[in-house]
């Protein structure tokens, strides 16, 4: 490990290994610290994403369990809506393998002359005259001060880089989804779907999922508001009422745990001489809980904007702040903003009323499936939605 | 005091993120707390999905 790198990257996820790769692939000197012993392990994901990171990355078979062709959302009282390819969106795609897919990414970064050191633990920011100069890294029972231009903080859920450069992460607590999942096979599904429920009853403020990892194969999880979390009542207690009633004859072969933020994205996700990418700047989607595209799309962002200031010579917020604006106008930023104001009108949502709307689009012309006539189909056959459809409508054009 | 119970925690981190003190921290696959600066407020042990967190009184 070097003194002193052009940038350091702390994290080693998809956001930590793509910036790492663009940082390389402008020829600069580079860093991955990643704390655990293995990069991809635990998993703690779900694995699916849409189609769109083709965008991102050349895509290797050896990265997916399974295609996925569609998706089913289980309304509270039972009722299938079904959504094919075209009315799915991000639904649609794949659910990877992590533990191949974050070690290849990580690998491409290394490819790319990135250099990458894993047990090895950020413990503290390097700050002077206000300005982040480099992390105290843990490695091989030594402690050292790395010094670099740019710190990318790509450090997830858990996240602790940008709070010791004074910048407050915390997650509200009820804006965390809290969720245990359940790697399972011996269970009946289509491998070419996957399964979403819906309700307060199995899941209040979040859903279960069942994500296809292949033949009779799953990850089966859900995911809860932090405040409806309670002794008797959490993740786990839902999860195995859903099991017994669903999956009895499944057997579980891995259990993992984790958190996924549904809150706004940091106020600002760039400091003198630091940039907040991923999980870490709290950019995993509030509806779907889905980040690992995010994480990719901002952390190869963060590192060409990391590499143009640095060639520019100013590594200030002022010149960062590129890497703030472009992820708030791209398509991304926008969703985001978007599912969030979605998200805060459907957990108000009764069961009652999600069963009354799966109901309505289940009697659509799926043919039809612009916007303007999906509003007000719904509208139709649930006038209580007029009261927020105004912002919906607002939303959804 | 904020009692951790390791044979239950699954060291997810998801506690780490909404305490408001930053007083929690994975470190080597253990979930550590720094007690000077934990309050007791039992945020942390609300959220955790198997509830291996508990604010206990000191005996
Ligand atoms: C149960 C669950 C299901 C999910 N399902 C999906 C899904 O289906 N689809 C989807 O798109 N997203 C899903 N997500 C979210 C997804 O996992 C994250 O959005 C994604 O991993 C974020 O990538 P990242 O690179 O920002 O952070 P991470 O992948 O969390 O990587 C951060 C890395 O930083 C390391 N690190 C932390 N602190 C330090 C330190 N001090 N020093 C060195 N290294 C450090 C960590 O060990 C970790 O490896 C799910 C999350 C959970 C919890
Ligand atoms: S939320 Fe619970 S399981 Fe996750 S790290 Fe904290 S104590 Fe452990
Ligand atoms: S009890 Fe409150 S202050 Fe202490 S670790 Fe938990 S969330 Fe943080």
């Amino acid at each position: 490990m070097q003194s002193k790198y052009d940038v350091l990257v702390i994290g080693g996820g998809p956001g930590g290994a793509m910036a790492g790769k663009a940082v390389a692939e402008a020829g600069l000197s580079c860093c991955i610290v990643e704390k655990r012993p293995a990069i991809g392990a635990p998993v703690r994901c779900a694995e699916g994403v849409g189609n769109e990171i083709s965008e991102l990355v050349d895509l290797d078979p050896k990265w997916i369990s399974s295609k996925i062709e569609g998706a089913q959302l289980i309304a509270p009282d039972g009722q299938v809506l079904e959504l094919n390819p075209e009315m799915a969106g991000n639904e649609v795609g794949y659910v990877l393998d992590r533990k191949i897919f974050d070690r290849d990414l990580v690998w491409k970064a290394a490819n790319a002359g990135c250099d990458v050191f894993v047990k090895s633990r950020a413990s503290g920011a390097i700050i002077k005259d206000g300005k982040v100069c480099g992390a105290t890294i843990e490695h091989g029972g030594e402690t050292f001060d790395v010094y670099a231009d740019v710190v990318i903080a790509a450090d997830g859920v858990e996240s602790k880089f940008a709070r010791w450069c004074g910048i407050n992460t915390t997650v509200p607590m009820a804006e965390i989804e809290t969720c245990v999942q359940y790697l399972m096979t011996n269970i009946d599904i289509d491998p070419g779907l996957n399964a979403f429920y819906l309700g307060r009853e199995v899941a209040p403020e979040g859903y279960i999922w069942i994500f296809s990892k292949g033949d009779r194969t799953a990850n089966v999880g859900i995911g809860i508001s932090g405040k409806m979390c309670k002794d008797g009542k959490r993740p786990k207690d839902y999860l195995d009422a859903f099991i017994a009633e669903h999956l009895p004859n499944g057997k579980i072969i891995e259990l993992i745990v984790g958190g996924v933020s549904a809150c706004k994205p940091l106020e600002c996700t760039v400091a003198d001489g630091l940039i907040i990418v991923g999980d870490a700047a709290r950019l995993s989607d509030p509806i779907t809980g889905g980040g690992i595209i995010n994480a990719m799309y901002t952390g190869k962002l963060a590192g060409e904007v990391a590499a143009e200031s640095i060639a520019a010579g100013d590594c200030s917020k002022k010149t960062l702040i590129k890497y703030d604006t472009e992820w708030r106008n791209s398509k991304m930023g926008k969703a985001l903003k978007r599912n969030y104001q979605v998200k805060e009108i459907f957990i108000k949502l009764k069961d009652e009323k999600l069963n009354s709307i799966v109901s309505s689009v289940n009697k659509l012309d799926m043919e039809i499936f612009d916007t303007k006539y999906l509003i007000r189909e719904l509208v139709k056959y649930n006038p209580w939605l007029l009261k927020d459809i105004g912002t919906l409508k607002r939303l959804l054009d | 005091m904020l009692v951790i119970k390791r044979e239950v925690c699954g060291y997810c981190g998801a506690c780490v993120s909404v305490c408001p003190k930053g007083a929690l921290e994975l470190v080597d696959a253990y979930l550590t707390v720094d007690p000077d600066t934990c309050t007791e407020c039992g945020i942390c042990s609300g959220i955790c999905p198997l509830g291996a967190l508990e604010v206990k009184n000191a005996e």
